[in-house]
């Protein structure tokens, strides 16, 4: 398939003025800086066992998210989303600008569902025991479900949310389907900043991973890493991901808009690719990844790539594949630190990359498998890299601010 | 600035390709025929007990058969359908091979009851919890459910058999899905990324708790008896929504494109528009400013003035709030006219498609223009004097329709609108 073009020559140049990180490492850039510098790992192996997760790091919810009512009407992942979203938005220096945020374009990236798990468990518990009259199950669900549970559970309702907490409220997408999502979110955005349907864009996800009814989802399929945590490379023999926790965020914008309200760029997104590579043949997602690189711009040697590799197989196998022709970039996998945080994981990689970009500085690799190598040099370009654990392929090219 | 680019110098967007399924039938001619008639497909829900439950009646699509049932492997199933109708109309690319990118409007996907309760007998145990459920879910007895319950399956089986290209976005911003599906494909061609894009909604989410949830936001219809008579948009006793099944398929192309290949226009994307609520989860600003500017945007993007509309594709869920809201939006931005331009709802008849209604409507008001004659407001026996709107009531209309505006107003204070005219204008 040919992949999906992006922004055509000759458009708005666009920036990356905001981002927003909370994280299973801390929240802001510098927590996340510092552990990523200290090779910190926040991983939980025992609240979950056999399954490994990477637990939220707790953060005062009232900074972003002062009314205790809204609070109470979101879920756990609805909640991280919002924080992060929060921060981006502060970051950028544009919380709480009425004008700029009542224009501003929101897109984001999905999962939702969060089940209440006693509610589940009492029925399958009657239900095992004899319960199966006509209407039992709608009698139990009647009674046992909180009635605004469901907005909790709906995906659009984080960015509803992030619209009633901090007014993020000119238009407002919602893209589900796991990892591709993400990717799709930024290449929506970034399209229609460059080609002038719009000036300014909110995008991202979240994702709580400590959530027992997700990890069904991927043990059907026996994706979860179980029993021991290594780092996403040195999986072969035992491969999986760890779910991760993360709200991430970032705000673009086109560089006329920052400049016209004198707002920084950490960095410049110059593109962003994806594709569906059908997945029926061995090697098909390495070349997938191949023709994104030869389509995203013009890339210096020596550069760095930050990818979501998840650690599940084959895409983990073929995406090492694809890195090895590239073996002069040093790579850094955000699901050895952060886990798989799946919707969240392209816009944390775009993250880290702005956050590197600005910083002058690639964090260090955390690989005893040696395929990270040190990058001693700023980086001025960075690509990031998503493969999703069952379908989707995406890459994006951060740039430093010429 | 050549006829194929409209007065802003943007490619137009017209419609080559449309499918159909409803609670009335599959495809444009049954579902036509049906919606002018006044006939409704609303019905007592058959495919589950409905003891204890307030509501029972729905606009289900029980002539698709899918064993075991799941939401998402009827969604899949509708969407298909009306995407087979939709590119044999168009005859655009070949089989298996259409020129464009998908996007496509579907509830959010998660596992169901009867998966979950398969799940908790397989554990063999009375004391079941998530830890049980976790220590049989995997080894590969259950593997096809983590394809079935991924959000983005559904695109993905539709990707793979129409051949779209590239990556196909999966989308809901709740009851405005379907329209927003048809913008990301109308801003696509735009951007002058794609000459085509193939725009489906798709809904099949009557199980009980997609019903239970509904129905404790005090948002549904009880009026069971008769089913028929339930859905009551902008009547004074109207009672609530009611969830009902579909699917619409459009393909989109640049006008220039479809000229290009001797396409039969079937109608033009002229404008849309969208602008959030901040105001409450599942309420709307009581100021109305989001479903006015909603409006006016879209009517902006199309460069259109109000009058320039003469037929108003109304959201008209038949939820108290919903009704008085658009009616409040509406006679904002046409003023007097409000009370004298058509605004039907052909949820009257159909019920609530939810994600699939923006595109639903969308096909319906585009049947509009391509039979001039504007579907009625059926249950409308007892006006609402707060809602002084020309509902066309009950009974179809002939009449001559250049423009029409089609709303879709959601939960998460999604809104979004469209403008379809019968000829670039």
């Amino acid at each position: 398939m040919t992949e999906t073009k992006s922004s055509s020559p000759g458009s708005a140049e666009v920036w990356i003025t905001g981002i927003g990180l909370a994280t299973s490492l801390g929240e802001g850039l510098d927590a996340n800086w510092d552990a990523l510098n200290a090779r910190r790992i926040n991983v939980d192996q025992k609240g979950f066992a056999p399954y490994i997760v990477h637990p939220f790091a707790p953060v005062n919810l009232d900074a972003q998210i002062p009314k205790k009512g809204d609070q109470r009407q979101m879920e756990a992942w609805q909640r991280i989303g919002t924080y992060a979203a929060g921060l981006a938005l502060a970051s950028a220096g544009v919380k709480g600008n009425k004008e700029i945020l009542g224009r501003m374009d929101m897109v984001i990236a999905a999962g939702g569902g969060e089940r209440d798990l006693a509610v589940d468990c009492n029925i399958l518990n009657l239900e095992a025991k004899g319960n199966c009259a006509p209407g039992f199950l709608n009698e139990r669900l009647m009674n046992d479900l909180r009635p605004t549970l469901f907005l909790a559970q709906l995906s659009n309702l984080l960015a509803g949310n992030i619209a009633i907490v901090h007014g993020v409220s000119g238009t407002s997408r919602t893209f589900m389907g796991e990892e591709a999502a993400s990717i799709d979110a930024a290449r929506i955005a970034l399209a229609r900043i460059a080609g002038g349907q719009s000036d300014i864009a909110l995008i991202g996800g979240s994702q709580n991973g400590e959530r027992k009814d997700l990890l069904v989802l991927y043990e059907y399929a026996d994706f979860n890493l179980k029993d021991k945590f290594v780092p996403v490379w040195a999986r072969q023999e035992n491969p999986g991901f760890a779910l991760g926790s993360a709200g991430a965020f970032l705000v673009i914008e086109s560089r006329a808009h920052a400049e016209a309200r004198g707002a920084k760029p950490y960095a410049r997104l110059t593109n962003v690719i994806a594709d569906l590579a059908r997945r029926k043949h061995p090697g098909e997602v390495t070349q997938s990844l191949q023709q994104l690189w030869s389509k995203l711009g013009k890339l210096e040697g020596k550069g760095a790539i930050i990818t979501g590799a998840t650690g599940a197989e084959p895409v983990t196998s073929e995406e090492r594949a694809f890195l090895s022709q590239h073996a002069d970039f040093a790579v850094r996998a955000t699901g050895t630190m952060f886990g798989h945080t799946m919707e969240t994981q392209f816009p944390l990689g775009l993250g880290l990359a702005a956050l590197s970009i600005s910083r002058s500085a690639l964090f260090p690799p955390n690989d005893p498998t040696g395929l990270e190598i040190e990058m001693p040099q700023p980086p001025t370009q960075i690509i990031v890299v998503g493969a999703g654990h069952w379908r989707g392929e995406g890459m994006a090219l951060v740039e430093a601010v010429k | 600035m050549t006829a194929t680019r409209d007065k802003f110098g943007r490619p137009i967007v017209v419609v080559t390709g449309m499918g159909i399924v409803t609670s009335l039938g599959a495809g444009k001619t049954d579902n036509w025929k049906k919606l002018t008639a006044g006939e409704s497909g609303i019905r007592t829900i058959t495919r589950f007990p409905t003891d204890g439950l307030k509501t029972t009646m729905a606009g289900t699509i029980d002539f698709v058969a899918v064993e075991p049932f799941s939401s998402t492997d009827l969604s899949e199933r509708l969407a298909d359908i009306a995407t087979e109708e939709a590119i044999a109309q168009s005859a655009i690319g070949s089989k298996g091979e259409f020129p464009g990118p998908l996007f496509l409007a579907v509830a959010p996907v998660e596992v169901e009851w009867p998966q979950r309760l398969e799940l908790g007998r397989a554990t063999g145990q009375t004391d079941i919890d998530y830890d049980a459920l976790l220590r049989v879910s995997g080894g590969g007895r259950f593997k096809p459910y983590h394809r079935r319950f991924l959000f983005g399956s559904v695109a993905d089986y539709l990707a793979g058999k129409f051949g779209t290209k590239g990556s196909p976005i999966s989308l809901s911003t709740a009851c405005a899905s379907g329209a927003t599906a048809i913008q990301l494909g109308v801003e696509a061609i735009r951007r002058g990324e794609a000459d085509a894009a193939l725009c489906v909604a798709t809904e099949g989410t009557v199980n009980p708790e997609a019903l239970v949830r509904f129905s404790l936001l005090s948002a549904l219809s009880t009026h069971n008896e008769p089913p028929q008579a339930a859905s009551k948009p902008f009547s004074k006793n109207r009672d609530g929504f009611v969830m009902a099944e579909g699917a619409g398929a459009l393909v989109l192309e640049s006008y220039e494109a479809a000229m290009a290949r001797g396409a039969r226009i079937l109608g033009v994307v002229a404008g849309c528009g969208e602008l959030t609520d901040s105001f409450h989860r599942t309420r709307s600003s009581p100021d109305g400013k989001p479903i006015i500017g909603c409006v006016r945007k879209t009517l902006a993007d199309a460069g259109m003035t109000s009058e320039q509309v003469d037929y108003i594709n109304a959201h008209g869920t038949a939820t108290p709030e919903n009704d008085k809201m658009e009616y409040l939006g509406i006679s904002a931005v046409f003023g007097e006219r409000a009370k004298q331009i058509p605004v039907s709802s052909n949820k009257s008849m159909v019920g609530h498609t939810i994600s699939a209604a923006g595109a639903v409507e969308a096909i319906f008001s585009l049947l509009t223009l391509e039979h001039q004659r504007i579907p009625p407001t059926i249950n409308y026996e007892i006006p609402d004097p707060a809602i002084p709107f020309d509902v066309v009531p009950n009974t179809a209309r002939d009449a001559r329709v250049t423009a029409v505006m089609s709303n879709s107003f959601g939960f998460g204070g999604q809104n979004a609108s469209l403008i379809l005219t019968r000829e670039p204008l």
